[in-house]
């Protein structure tokens, strides 16, 4: 059992956990993911991993509810324990592990859209422990929405945050915030994006008309992360990868995307279903599709 | 009775168990097991017990089954098996055991597979448990994976008296025995559960969710936790697929990730959080055991179920028995046919395959006929679901972390056969790893030698 040390409510569906967890905690690497299950009946889930400890043994997780599952996680507080907890997967981001002096000589950005500025911040927070800057773009839909503006500001040499709908920060996306920068003679290499992934998609296309190479990190369904299933596969350039093996991050300008979210909703009416089983419980009678009350 | 006849096993009816995941065939009872053994020659020079890559004393266990006497007949084969229930399910007795047994010269062999399997069920509900060692050694052993390899090489250390540990990367100890043999081929908590339990009596003990290779590596267990020596028995877990337009739709599934949705995740039962798709109409593609397993699973689903292969029947790989079932519950066999692509819908779901008929050609170096594409012969057929099903292969996770561990051209490890020793002093290595992907008794074997070929480095020491 992997005890929940700390549980705090971030923005409105989005929550962080301190899970004690010492294995993974000790070879854990800025970009790498962790697979959660609850307890018995529950799914594996694939989150990436938001800081870590490795002297105390402490894994940070950040998720949003999306479904039934994450929902029932969500439930769980500071005390309670996940049933499992694997990790580190995948590989961790090239820019711990490339040559430090050449990564100084980057000019980086990072954009964070969403829940994706969990994993964006030991990335920032680890470059700037070893000396490199870096600026950040944070995005999200509304103000609410918005966690880590403090510690990524700490962290990061200029932080740009920005809402959709104007309510904090600069009027507009990430890629507009991009845009803005770009006008004002703002010049990056290096480009890191994460969040949704039709955010991811949209930062990619800017930053391709404007030549910045840029990382991206995929987190499609998943069921072992070792490589076994190959639910996450998807296309890079001409090849097949699979995202928990070779991934999760790559060349955001060789994704296919559009297929890579087609694949998203691969469970869609599923989870819906067992959403509805969930909040409506034994009076859930129709409306799913598939349970038959309707008839 | 006739000596020349077996005694019928009871299976549970074809149509009935198309709709269930409960096991398909029943064992034997006392009585039919003790009739059966009666049929045993007790041949002096026993040819089955060379057909067994374990070497179980098959004359030795199946007199006592005959005399009634099942506890002896359990510790007889506990000596040389730490999964009786498993293999007496899911072996190829047909070119093992009860392919060499001389009663079936003229008749048909001794249920050599169908006793084991009572007498391991009947030990498990006489809660009788393989002996322990008397006493520890001292010496560490990691094991890297708990399927048929490491647990077997873990319980033959346990018994002499190491100090082992088993690390599993999924959250259930099994390996293939959880997330690829299905439920009603091998049920999970009644007899894959009670068996690890078995190998944990003797000592064994189990770290689920620890991946080696990115938690921890082999030179880190050995240099900083102590382990005098590893076994590694990972298996062959990445699934290949065709290369084919369209496969990367949704619908279009890894066996593996299929049947691990649905044996490790239990998707089929009620309750249980993961989803699984089989929609109306399923094609497998292949024709190994495997195949068979996703085409059953789907069929219990709901499904219309095609096995779409591409040599004929005759070639098929999979056990007869498992082919005989299938077919039995209504699953379809279009052989000699092969996908050239799968058809996707505007909302980027595979909505049917194109299909080329196929014909065998003359005789490749493997001694196989090739099959060759039949000039435009192509059809359409529907599937809400595809199904892939052609093999797997080694893990790099482990090989691509550890120092000096060599590997061949098709990635798997390579291992001494009679004693597992690989390239690296103090690492044995066994099972699909090694070989590619073989059967769960031969990985048994291998995991069996390599505890001998620690034994002896370790006692050399």
């Amino acid at each position: 059992m992997y005890p929940i040390l700390k549980k705090e409510k971030l923005a409105d569906k989005i929550y962080l956990m301190d899970v004690k967890a010492e294995r993974v905690a000790k070879s854990a690497k800025p970009g790498q993911f962790v697979i959660v299950k609850m307890d018995e009946k529950g799914e594996r889930i694939p989150l990436t991993i938001c800081d870590y400890d490795a002297g105390a043994g402490i894994i940070t997780i950040v998720f949003q509810t999306v479904g039934a599952s994450t929902e029932r996680m969500a439930n769980l507080e500071a005390g309670d324990s996940f049933q499992d907890f694997v990790g580190p997967l995948g590989c961790a981001s090239d820019l711990v592990e490339d040559d430090l002096e050449e990564v100084k000589k980057k000019k980086i950005l990072f954009v964070a859209g969403g829940v994706g500025t969990a994993p964006v911040y030991p990335q920032v927070k680890w470059l700037h422990e070893h000396g490199v800057d870096c600026d950040v773009i944070m995005g999200s839909r509304t103000k609410d929405l918005l966690f880590f503006e403090d510690k990524m500001r700490e962290v990061a040499t200029n932080l740009y945050v920005t809402t959709d709908d104007g309510s904090y920060g600069f009027h507009g996306m990430g890629t507009d915030q991009l845009k803005a920068l770009y006008e004002q003679g703002v010049r990056y290499d290096h480009c890191v994006a994460i969040g949704p992934m039709i955010m991811m998609k949209f930062v990619c296309k800017l930053t391709k008309e404007l030549g910045i190479k840029t990382i991206v990190s995929m987190n499609p369904i998943m069921v072992d992360g070792t490589g076994m299933c190959g639910a996450c596969r998807l296309v890079v350039g001409d090849e097949v990868k699979f995202a928990c093996v070779d991934g999760p991050e790559f060349d955001g300008h060789l994704v296919d995307f559009d297929q890579a979210m087609k694949r998203q909703l691969q469970y869609k009416t599923e989870e819906g279903r067992a959403m509805l089983a969930l909040t409506e419980g034994d009076t859930h009678h129709g409306g799913c599709g598939h349970c038959g009350g309707d008839k | 009775m006739d000596p020349m006849v077996r005694v019928p096993v009871r299976e549970q009816d074809a149509a009935e168990r198309a709709a269930n995941f409960e096991e398909v065939c029943l064992g034997y009872n006392e009585q039919e097991a003790m009739e059966e053994a009666s049929r045993c020659l007790n041949c002096k020079n026993a040819q089955c017990v060379k057909g067994c890559p374990v070497s179980i004393n098959i004359p030795a266990f199946i007199q006592q089954v005959k005399e009634g006497n099942f506890e002896e007949a359990y510790q007889i084969i506990s000596e040389s098996s730490a999964l009786p229930a498993v293999c007496g399910r899911v072996c190829p007795q047909e070119t093992q055991c009860e392919g060499k047994c001389i009663r079936g010269i003229k008749g048909e062999p001794v249920a050599i597979g169908k006793l084991e399997r009572f007498v391991a069920d009947w030990a498990r509900e006489h809660n009788i448990k393989p002996k322990k060692a008397e006493a520890g050694n001292g010496h560490k052993v990691a094991v890297i994976g708990s399927g048929p390899a490491g647990l077997t090489c873990a319980g033959d250390l346990a018994k002499l008296g190491y100090d082992v540990t088993i690390f599993e990367a999924l959250h259930e100890a099994g390996g293939v025995l959880i997330y690829g043999i299905p439920e009603f081929r091998l049920p999970k908590s009644k007899v894959v559960a009670a068996e690890v339990e078995n190998v944990k009596s003797l000592g064994v003990k189990i770290e689920t969710n620890v991946v080696i290779g990115k938690a921890v590596t082999i030179d880190e267990l050995m240099e900083q936790e102590g382990f005098e020596a590893v076994f590694i028995g990972s298996g062959a877990g990445l699934p290949r697929f065709m290369g084919i337009p369209g496969e990367q739709a949704m619908g279009v599934f890894s066996a593996n990730e299929f049947l691990t949705r649905n044996n490790l995740m239990k998707a089929f039962e009620e309750g249980y959080d993961t989803p699984i798709k089989a929609g109306r109409k399923v094609i497998v593609v292949g024709g190994g055991n495997v195949a068979m397993d996703a085409a059953r699973t789907a069929k219990r689903l709901g499904a219309e179920v095609h096995v779409v292969y591409r040599r004929g029947e005759e070639e098929l790989p999979a056990r007869k028995e498992e082919v005989h079932h299938a077919k039995e519950e209504g699953i379809i066999f279009d052989l000699l046919q092969n996908p050239v692509e799968i058809l996707v819908d505007e909302n980027g779901a595979a909505k049917g395959c194109k299909i080329i008929k196929m014909e065998l050609g003359e005789p490749d170096e493997s001694g196989r006929r090739s099959p060759k594409e039949v000039p435009g012969s192509e059809y359409i057929m529907d599937a809400d679901t595809i199904v892939m099903s052609l093999g797997t292969s080694p893990n790099p996770l482990i090989s691509s972390t550890t120092k000096g561990l060599d590997i061949n051209r098709r990635k798997c490890i390579v291992a001494e056969e009679e004693t597992g020793a690989t390239s690296k002093a103090g690492v044995y290595a066994g099972g699909d790893a090694v070989t590619g992907a073989a059967t769960v008794i031969l990985a048994m074997g291998a995991g069996k030698a390599a505890a001998k070929g620690i034994h002896e480095y370790l006692s050399g020491k």
